[in-house]
């Protein structure tokens, strides 16, 4: 299925092992995240892969990945266009270069492991399989690397969120019942300590509340 | 088995996977001592590999999946059964605008008639390759998918190669709607919502319901790892009733308004609930000026023995594999196939026998054209046609 490749380099697929990247592996990177897609880019460059291109655009997919003509493709799981990659698994007039999913299946752990950080890859034209592993991994330690960054920012957001609301409502119990800020923030812990409640959440009901009083 | 186990189960945001959504939304699963977590997924990539893996318990899962995926092609050999039938029909074939005119102005008849149309697109198809254009383009969900074979069944009846004279494309189905007003395909075949969400937008008119071409085509299971079936014959003797339960629930028309609200939810289809109803209820604007078509065989969730896995259906898709080239014909195979799809899972779970009433068709299947299906005769469906020349 593989078939052979004209007008490139024939080593590929057969080169030696252990040596550094081969550095004329052109990867493709579908990603809708630009944020995600740049660190594992920066990853791969720094592991001596130079050509890594990033697709972030969906429409005509297939298209797009046979222009840059690449030897793997990335994807995320998040990604619904998945699906489109499978397309290529088949021989037909359209798919012109037939890919395989890269699926080590004497190393369970490592699909496991590539499934729980939310990465694919597939491999075009027979590609040996020690060629792809490093790469397979270098994404999964990225990829895991970004849900931590992504976790961390989303308790600092929904942090800074709660504080505002806390804020507003604190406003807003101080202009109402004409209290001092300390009195207010007291007010509301009492409420929260009385209700088994969070604090955030007696202070949006003080600012639902209000809104509807306006 | 006092406490209640927990199973993780995906499912694709789709019209079919109402018997499970309702299972679980509806408390069946629960009353089964089961405690479901349903886990909403983006692509049938991801719910093969996550099933296969043992991430999932369960899926709601493309037939034509569950087959590949047992016979090895295209991906890992991983053998799937299916205890329970999520429907029988449910898919569409929409058009845009511009085609539907194209078909309706060279039509030798009433293009409702699968035949009529299939030969008006073959005139449409030489005409444009006369005048030196680009073939027509479909979208598809998936290589192994059932909207893949129902097209391609569909237009190789009247002439057309889907190989050689159109181009077929996987597209996600929520941006099937999108790629027809953008002109990136001019027709596409998916499953509720999404056809009558192209009609509401003015970009598409739906030339078939699929039911139109096939009487009875299997459309999504829920699948389980044959290990997992092996290893948790209780379970799935619970799961499979609380499905049933749900099936017979949502085949109760006054019922239908609640299991649209269940499957409207953000969390579970999230469209409005009166779209998911025109599916339910079998009546379906069909073209954007607002002709209604009814059927009801639109979809059929647990009436009419649909939800019984029938092995002359696996038979079909198998077969359907065979003729566009995606699986050689081997006796092996075949009958590899037929044991996904297992009747004896479903009666298991049943106090009562669901059998197909006299008035569906003989050979199951029930297709527009060709002659009677045989499932033990791969070899004679696949004589009938033209359309790949072997």
């Amino acid at each position: 299925m593989a078939g052979n490749r004209t007008g490139r380099d024939t080593r590929k697929g057969a080169g030696p092992l252990g040596n550094s990247p081969d550095q004329t592996l052109k990867i493709v990177i579908v990603d809708e995240s630009e944020i995600r897609a740049a660190i594992l880019k920066e990853g791969l460059r720094e592991a001596g892969y130079v050509e890594v291109i990033h697709i972030s655009e969906m429409t005509n997919l297939l298209d797009r990945i046979y222009k840059i003509d690449p030897d793997v493709v990335l994807i995320d799981l998040e990604n619904p266009s998945r699906d489109v990659l499978e397309q290529m698994f088949q021989v037909s007039r359209i798919v012109r270069r037939p890919i395989a999913m890269f699926v080590d299946q004497s190393d369970t752990a490592s699909i496991q492991a590539s499934v729980d950080a939310g990465v694919s890859a597939y491999i075009v034209g027979g590609l040996q399989k020690d060629r792809i592993k490093p790469i397979l991994d270098l994404c999964i330690s990225r990829f895991n690397a970004f849900s931590n960054l992504q976790q961390q920012l989303d308790v600092a957001q929904s942090a800074l969120t709660e504080r505002k609301v806390i804020d507003r409502a604190k406003g807003i119990l101080m202009t109402e019942k004409n209290l001092g800020e300390e009195e207010a923030y007291a007010l509301m812990r009492r409420a929260a300590m009385n209700k088994n409640m969070k604090i955030v959440e007696i202070a949006q009901s003080i600012v639902t509340a209000a809104e509807m009083l306006k | 088995m006092t406490n209640a186990r927990r199973l993780r189960i995906g499912f694709i945001p789709l019209a079919d996977a109402t018997a499970l959504l309702v299972a679980v939304d509806k408390g069946f699963t629960a009353e089964e001592g089961l405690d479901v977590d349903l886990v909403r997924e983006v692509s049938w990539s991801n719910m093969r590999d996550k099933l296969n893996i043992g991430l999932f318990d369960a899926a709601h899962l493309i037939a034509p999946v569950a087959i590949a995926s047992s016979l090895g092609l295209g991906h890992v050999k991983v053998p799937i059964v299916a205890p329970f039938g999520l429907g029988i029909n449910g898919n569409a074939i929409t058009v845009s605008p511009a085609l539907y005119e194209a078909i309706k102005a060279v039509a030798d008849g009433d293009i409702v008639d699968p035949m009529v149309s299939s030969r008006a697109l073959a005139k449409v198809v030489a005409a444009r390759k006369s005048r030196g254009e680009e073939p027509l383009t479909f979208g598809m969900t998936f290589p192994f998918s059932t909207h893949n074979y129902h097209l391609r069944f569909w237009m190789a009846a009247g002439g057309v190669d889907p190989d050689e004279d159109v181009r077929l494309v996987v597209l996600p189905p929520p941006f099937m709607v999108d790629s027809l007003a953008n002109r990136h395909v001019d027709g596409f075949c998916v499953n509720a919502p999404w056809n009558s969400i192209a009609v509401d937008l003015g970009i598409g008119h739906i030339l078939h319901f699929v039911s139109e071409i096939l009487l009875r085509a299997a459309e999504k299971v829920l699948a389980v790892r044959q290990k997992w079936a092996d290893d948790n014959p209780d379970l799935l003797l619970r799961l499979t009733r609380a499905h049933r339960r749900a099936a017979e629930y949502v085949e109760q028309p006054n019922n239908h308004e609640a299991v649209a609200t269940i499957l409207a939810a953000p969390d579970r289809i999230g469209v409005r609930a009166e779209v998911i109803l025109r599916t339910l209820d079998g009546k379906l604007k069909v073209s954007p000026q607002g002709a209604v078509r009814e059927s009801d065989r639109y979809l059929l969730v647990g009436r009419a023995a649909a939800a019984r896995p029938d092995p002359a259906q696996a038979a079909w898709l198998y077969a359907q594999m065979v003729r566009w080239g995606q699986a050689p014909l081997s006796r092996e195979m075949l009958a590899q196939a037929k044991a996904v799809f297992r009747p004896d899972l479903y009666d298991a779970a049943m106090s009562s026998v669901d059998r197909m009433p006299d008035s569906e068709p003989k050979d199951h299947i029930g297709a527009f054209a060709g002659p009677a299906f045989d499932p033990d005769d791969i070899a004679g469906h696949l004589a009938a046609w033209k359309i790949p020349r072997q």
